[in-house]
């Protein structure tokens, strides 16, 4: 795949999608309070359906359907190692010490032991994966979430996770890679691994939602929400409670 | 309190296994996490069992959950919470369909789900709550290939002797279930209605089996 050729037919949709979503901005919303740029939001996640189901889910169901599974969970292993190494340093900033420690550990044990990363020897050992990201981080420290947000290619996200998110490409060790042709290709096989992942979440999603957009959204504020607190120390963990039911 | 409470113990240790026992005998004084505890290590054995459970057999999930899991739950209440508001100003026979519609779309998507288990285990999590409480929240973890899953029950005690708990709200990796379909349910009531809703349901129950066959 030729990737300069690529990138100035993303450049132009990337401005067409901006204008787009200035002239979201000007319509009303349709009244949820967490998401007011919902017709644009829409529209993006339409968008990112549609690529999704021409390039990235028929990828992923080749790689999984094609790739033996020692080797695709060796793919997820590596990538997860590398996604330990950053929340590590993210359960840091936060200072939570004991998922750091078990962060930590699992990378010292994983790279070593794991070949790599290779293995998850940690998980056999019960050292869990406490996964933290830049915008839990601000989260933490008392950053509001903001409205929800959808990102072209990369979905769902709110205005601070949007904002997180070039902190966490930045220091991402993918972004190290020396070669641009392996470093891209270490994209696209964490792209696909991703969603090769999530393909039976993809259908039961099909299934469960009257309307997969509001579905996903309100799915995505919540476990957003349930990450930052860690579920102990939520202060509105209470105050969301569903009515009582009229008897 | 204190006969309750060696009461619930001698249950769990007799009854828990005592599969013949009617479940209202049995629940009587089960604590929230035993209950709990014992509905997900049945439904597991039940789903080893049962290949036609695994590979998703509407029929067969179906029977697991009449008679594994609605016993315990108040399934009334889930739908109304679901359904908002809107829930006083229906009619004892909407009220009933929309309850039969749900159940029929929540239980194809647990029938799917089922599909993914493999040598999984059921972990609970210590239970914060005084004997007092009439509301509490169970909270367990799924541990199979993988990270863990964390599963919330909340549950209510149904008033008067020996009814037991009731679940009527489910937590998934942090996600309550009933809250993630109300803003979907209002939205079809604000535009079409009860009716609307119910015929919303009814047809995506109907796709939804087509498309399995």
């Amino acid at each position: 795949m030729n990737l300069d050729k690529i990138r100035p037919a993303r450049a132009a949709l990337l401005a067409a999608l901006a204008a787009l979503w200035l002239s979201g901005c000007a319509t009303v919303s349709t009244g949820n309070p967490r998401d007011p740029w919902e017709p644009l939001n829409r529209s993006v996640s339409q968008f990112n359906d549609g690529v999704d189901a021409m390039l990235l889910k028929p990828v992923a169901t080749v790689y999984r359907d094609q790739v033996p599974p020692l080797v695709r969970t060796g793919v997820s292993n590596f990538f997860g190692n590398l996604s330990d190494v950053w929340s590590f340093v993210n359960s840091a900033l936060q200072f939570k010490l004991q998922n750091a420690t078990d962060n930590l550990a699992r990378v010292q044990i994983n790279s070593v032991f794991g070949v790599l990363g290779l293995f998850d020897v940690a998980s056999a050992f019960n050292i869990d994966r406490h996964s933290e990201d830049f915008g839990q981080t601000l989260g933490h420290w008392g950053v509001p979430p903001g409205p929800y947000l959808v990102l072209p290619f990369f979905g769902p996200s709110t205005l601070r996770d949007a904002a997180g998110m070039p902190v966490d490409r930045r220091l991402d060790l993918a972004q190290r890679i020396g070669n641009p042709d392996v470093r891209h290709a270490t994209y696209a096989l964490r792209a696909v691994d991703r969603r090769a992942n999530l393909l039976r979440v993809g259908i039961v999603l099909e299934e469960a939602a009257l309307d997969k957009y509001s579905f996903t959204r309100d799915a995505y504020l919540q476990r957003r929400r349930a990450q930052v607190y860690e579920g102990d120390d939520d202060p509105r963990a209470s105050e969301s409670e569903v009515n009582p039911a009229p008897r | 309190m204190k006969r309750r409470e060696f009461g619930g113990w001698s249950a769990l240790a007799v009854g828990g296994w005592a599969v013949g026992l009617p479940i209202g005998v049995r629940a009587a004084d089960e604590a929230p996490d035993a209950l709990i505890r014992r509905i997900s290590d049945e439904v597991l054995a039940a789903i080893r069992a049962d290949k036609g459970v695994r590979t998703g057999d509407l029929g067969k999930v179906m029977a697991v959950v009449d008679s594994r899991i609605m016993p315990n739950v108040n399934f009334q209440r889930m739908t109304s919470a679901a359904v908002g508001p809107a829930w006083r100003q229906a009619t004892p026979e909407q009220q009933k369909r929309l309850q039969d519609e749900f159940k029929l779309l929540l239980v194809r998507t647990y029938a799917g789900a089922l599909s993914q288990i493999e040598d999984e285990t059921v972990q609970m999590k210590p239970l914060r709550a005084a004997p007092t409480d009439t509301e509490v929240v169970v909270r367990s973890e799924i541990r199979g290939r993988g990270d863990p899953i964390q599963l919330e029950y909340r549950l209510e005690k149904t008033p008067g002797q020996g009814a037991g708990w009731k679940i009527y709200n489910l937590n998934v990796l942090g996600v309550w279930l009933m809250e993630t379909y109300r803003s979907q349910f209002a939205q079809e009531i604000n535009a079409k209605g009860i009716d609307g809703l119910i015929a919303s349901l009814a047809e995506r129950n109907k796709a939804n089996s087509a498309r399995k066959g």
